[in-house]
């Protein structure tokens, strides 16, 4: 165990984990902008509002943190950093690119993902809980139900491409990915992301945050810098389910010149084009309401998550 | 064996990070922000006006079943994971195959009875 290699994997990822969200943040402030035919930020830092988000990052670190006199105080506190860390944690075992270019290898990658990523939600749960808010309450309790009933499509989603691999590794998945993949996992691609877009409580899935109803959900109590923790949990998640989408359904690395050291470009360029989506999805679509969301996924996302596993299973067999 | 074991101590040691940053992050908050208590700043958010009842209001909690339903599908998912890597590998072919449909018959009638139930209904 190199010392060196493993601190520099460390600041790597943490640098990434820092910086991507950052990014996604911009570029949603712009693409949403000039989709709405405005300019959106055009001041920080000056090209084209560049530091936009560094300022933002700025005054919620001056602001007051107000914890409510009924607030359960600790648990309150806490539920920031809760929300945030498992998508730290699952960043480092997202590969990036061939021979070893991924943060750490693990044999069981795309149980651990799915695991951690799951446990994201306990964070809104217990800011929900814990703001002693009814508003709070109620969007915490949306979260949760969104989670329980999202996860079981993406659950048997990333088993169709267990199967269709034959290893749980998420480098190994990759490495085994052929492009006819793509058409024979379309299915199951699509539940993945809409799936994964209804854990972030992204719209048209944002029903917990909505804030004509009941505020900003979970998140009515909180400011400053555990506001700040919130939002970037959210942005952080949309950087892991772009990245996970293209690693599992859309063959990571793979793409012309690959070979010649340029697979982590097209790892980014994937992982992009899906967070351009994800804004796309939220300029325009409305919001579905807390029952058309829980319908969707119980009678749509969950049997055709069904259907695509036994297309892959009859597939597999056929051409062995 | 050990690689296995290193993969899961890097793991752990980017929670170590993660949670130093946090602390990190909160501790320099604590550093930059101003404290000016006031009642009315304490008081529970209800849109400007004093809030009303209990802090934590009844709901109904209407998705238990869905609860149930969730728990009783992931653990079932969970074993298609192992099952996932080997089923089309020599010696397994079609016998696992028709087992897999044994398998997602039972899911889809379980889904299906749930859903004549009518517990699929949010409403």
């Amino acid at each position: 165990m190199d010392v060196l290699d493993v601190a520099l994997r460390l600041v790597a990822v943490l640098v990434v984990f820092l910086t991507f969200p950052l990014l996604v943040g911009q570029t949603e402030h712009k693409v949403m902008a000039h989709m709405q035919g405005r300019v959106g930020p055009m001041y920080a830092g000056g090209f084209h509002g560049w530091a936009q988000l560094v300022a933002d990052g700025v005054k919620f670190a001056q602001k007051e943190d107000v914890v409510p006199d009924g607030a359960d105080r600790r648990i309150f506190q806490l539920a920031p950093a809760v929300a945030l860390l498992p998508y730290l944690l699952v960043l480092i075992v997202i590969p990036f690119g061939p021979d070893g270019g991924v943060g750490q290898e693990i044999d069981a990658g795309i149980f651990f993902v799915l695991a951690v990523m799951g446990a994201g939600v306990l964070g809104s749960l217990m800011g929900g809980w814990a703001s002693a808010n009814k508003f709070s309450l109620l969007g915490g309790l949306r979260t949760t139900a969104q989670l329980i009933a999202y996860e079981l499509p993406m659950l048997l989603a990333a088993a169709s491409v267990a199967m269709a691999a034959g290893t749980l590794s998420l480098p190994g998945i990759v490495e085994s990915f052929e492009w006819w993949w793509v058409p024979w996992q379309i299915i199951g691609a699509l539940v993945f992301f809409i799936a994964g877009l209804a854990e972030l409580q992204r719209p048209p899935f944002d029903a917990p945050v909505a804030d004509s109803e009941i505020i900003f959900g979970a998140y009515t109590e909180y400011t400053g810098l555990r506001f700040a923790l919130f939002l970037l949990a959210e942005y952080a998640g949309i950087v892991v389910l772009c990245g996970l989408t293209t690693v599992l359904f859309l063959g990571g690395w793979h793409g012309p010149f690959a070979e010649d050291g340029m697979g982590w470009v097209w790892t980014l360029l994937k992982a992009a084009i899906l967070a351009f989506v994800v804004i796309w999805l939220r300029v325009s679509y409305p919001r579905l309401r807390e029952d058309q969301i829980m319908r969707f996924a119980w009678t749509t996302l969950v049997p055709l998550a069904l259907f695509q596993i036994a297309l892959t299973g009859v597939v597999k067999v056929v051409i062995q | 064996m050990p690689d296995y074991f290193h993969g899961y101590s890097v793991v752990g040691l980017v929670a170590v990070v993660g949670v130093l940053f946090v602390a990190v992050a909160f501790a320099s908050g604590r550093l930059l922000r101003p404290v000016v208590p006031t009642r009315e700043k304490m008081l529970t958010y209800e849109c400007g006006v004093d809030p009303v009842g209990e802090h934590w209001a009844h709901t109904q909690v209407r998705y238990y079943v869905y609860a149930f339903l969730y728990v009783i599908f992931a653990v079932d998912s969970i074993f298609l994971f192992p099952w996932a890597t080997v089923f089309a590998a020599p010696g397994f072919g079609g016998t696992t195959l028709v087992e897999m449909f044994i398998f997602l018959g039972f899911l889809s009638v379980g889904l299906l009875y749930a859903w004549k139930k009518g517990v699929l209904e949010w409403t």
